[in-house]
């Protein structure tokens, strides 16, 4: 008996969380996808310029790629 | 109507709520805000660099923030500390545990740390006098395996559990400060915002969750994809998450929003995201997949602009540069390569 008090009871609880939880996350203040897609489509366009793996490393500025030279000793 | 019953209607109610409210503000597609930017061009990377040197499967790499160094943990039983330019190995450090499943650099690049079936974190001092690698702490407190791990500072660590919670652990005393639960699935990877005050993780409950680290609360959570979300990551706005799962897709969700603008799919995807990483400017996507490939997206109009071919088995982690100078592919073939 006291076993099912208990366990119901812990479901109680549970319940409780979730629902607590489920309120705090129902108040989130919501901007419209308008903006929030125009201002990630921004800061791509932005920063395109300065995105290596886009724009591509000239070998001279690529550490993972000394630039070729002929050393003549 | 007894309470559970009440309780039950209550939860029932207030996710018809949510979903209205992320319905309300859905006023365009991502789309369409960029029916009007053309897609990126072919990307084509190349391997500047392999890294060899592991002799069993890598499951785990991440940058220092030097954009130079870089740690990668395998199930050789080793975290190899490497210096990408020059493709030598600083450190080999041999682990107790060779189940490992996830490493991390610390931002200051005066530790690394791992974790994996030993239900562990173990974090390694790389700069102790004598210039031995020794273990300097064992956070043990998490009852399932350590899927992921990320400093927040030298003595700051988050995890992420297979015992479905993530915590924030302090270094020096070997304690959780915080327990971060709800997730009702295996918290398979976690990624922290760059100011430090929010992480994000996925699990295998098909949801994201974004967590306040110092309230100790979960904010807002993402669901949509249809099996385990295995990587996630923030894109480098901090406003947007993306999300790499068992169902072959790629999603990006909006913080400000609350909800997902878009899905990166494609028919002939068959197999699971085991990792991804967005470049500097976010607009490319790289994302390692079960067949042995990384696909590279434009994350503004979901379209394949790219691959990377070259492993002889499944891409397990990758990782970009800070710098956004690189690529680095993990693979269960034993090889790190870079690409750019």
């Amino acid at each position: 008996m006291s076993n099912n008090s208990a366990s119901s009871s812990s479901s109680l609880v549970i319940a409780q969380k979730a629902v607590k939880q489920l309120r705090l996350e129902a108040s989130v203040r919501r901007i419209k996808v308008s903006q929030a897609a125009a201002d990630l489509k921004t800061f791509c366009l932005q920063n395109a310029h300065k995105d290596p793996l886009l724009i591509g490393v000239p070998s001279s500025d690529n550490p993972f790629r000394p630039p070729k030279s002929c050393v003549l000793f | 109507m007894g309470e559970m019953e009440q309780l039950r209607k209550e939860a029932e109610s207030l996710k018809d709520q949510i979903s209205a409210a992320r319905k309300a503000v859905h006023d365009v597609t991502l789309p369409e805000i960029v029916s009007g930017t053309a897609v990126v061009g072919r990307v084509q990377l190349k391997t500047r660099k392999t890294l060899r040197g592991h002799l069993a499967k890598i499951y785990a790499m991440h940058w220092g923030t030097d954009s130079k160094l870089c740690v990668s943990a395998s199930q050789d039983g080793k975290l190899i500390v490497w210096d990408s330019y020059t493709t030598n190995k600083v450190h080999a450090i041999p682990l107790k545990s060779s189940w490992v499943m996830t490493c991390a650099y610390a931002p200051s690049g005066n530790m690394v740390a791992c974790g994996g079936l030993d239900n562990m974190c173990s974090i390694y001092n790389l700069k102790g006098k004598d210039g031995n690698v020794k273990v300097m702490r064992e956070l043990a407190a998490h009852t399932g395996y350590l899927s992921c791990c990320r400093f927040l500072n030298d003595s700051e660590i988050i995890t992420s559990s297979g015992d479905c919670t993530c915590a924030l652990w302090d270094i020096e005393t070997g304690t959780q400060k915080t327990i971060f639960s709800g997730h009702m699935g295996d918290c398979m990877s976690l990624a922290v915002s760059h100011d430090f005050n929010m992480f994000i993780s996925g699990a295998c409950d098909y949801t994201a969750k974004l967590w306040d680290i110092r309230e100790g609360a979960c904010r807002q959570t993402f669901g949509g994809h249809e099996s385990d979300i295995n990587a996630i990551g923030f894109f480098p706005n901090g406003n947007a998450v993306l999300t790499g799962s068992d169902d072959g897709t790629c999603k990006m969700y909006d913080l400000r929003a609350d909800q997902e603008l878009i899905t990166y799919q494609d028919p002939s995807i068959m197999c699971g995201v085991t990792s991804l990483a967005p470049s500097l400017s976010g607009r490319l996507i790289l994302a390692g997949y079960d067949d042995f490939n990384c696909n590279i997206w434009d994350s503004l109009k979901a379209e394949r602009v790219g691959v990377l071919a070259g492993h002889d088995n499944r891409v397990s982690c990758i990782g970009v540069t800070p710098d956004g100078m690189a690529a680095c592919t993990g693979s269960w073939d034993s090889f790190l390569k870079i690409w750019n």
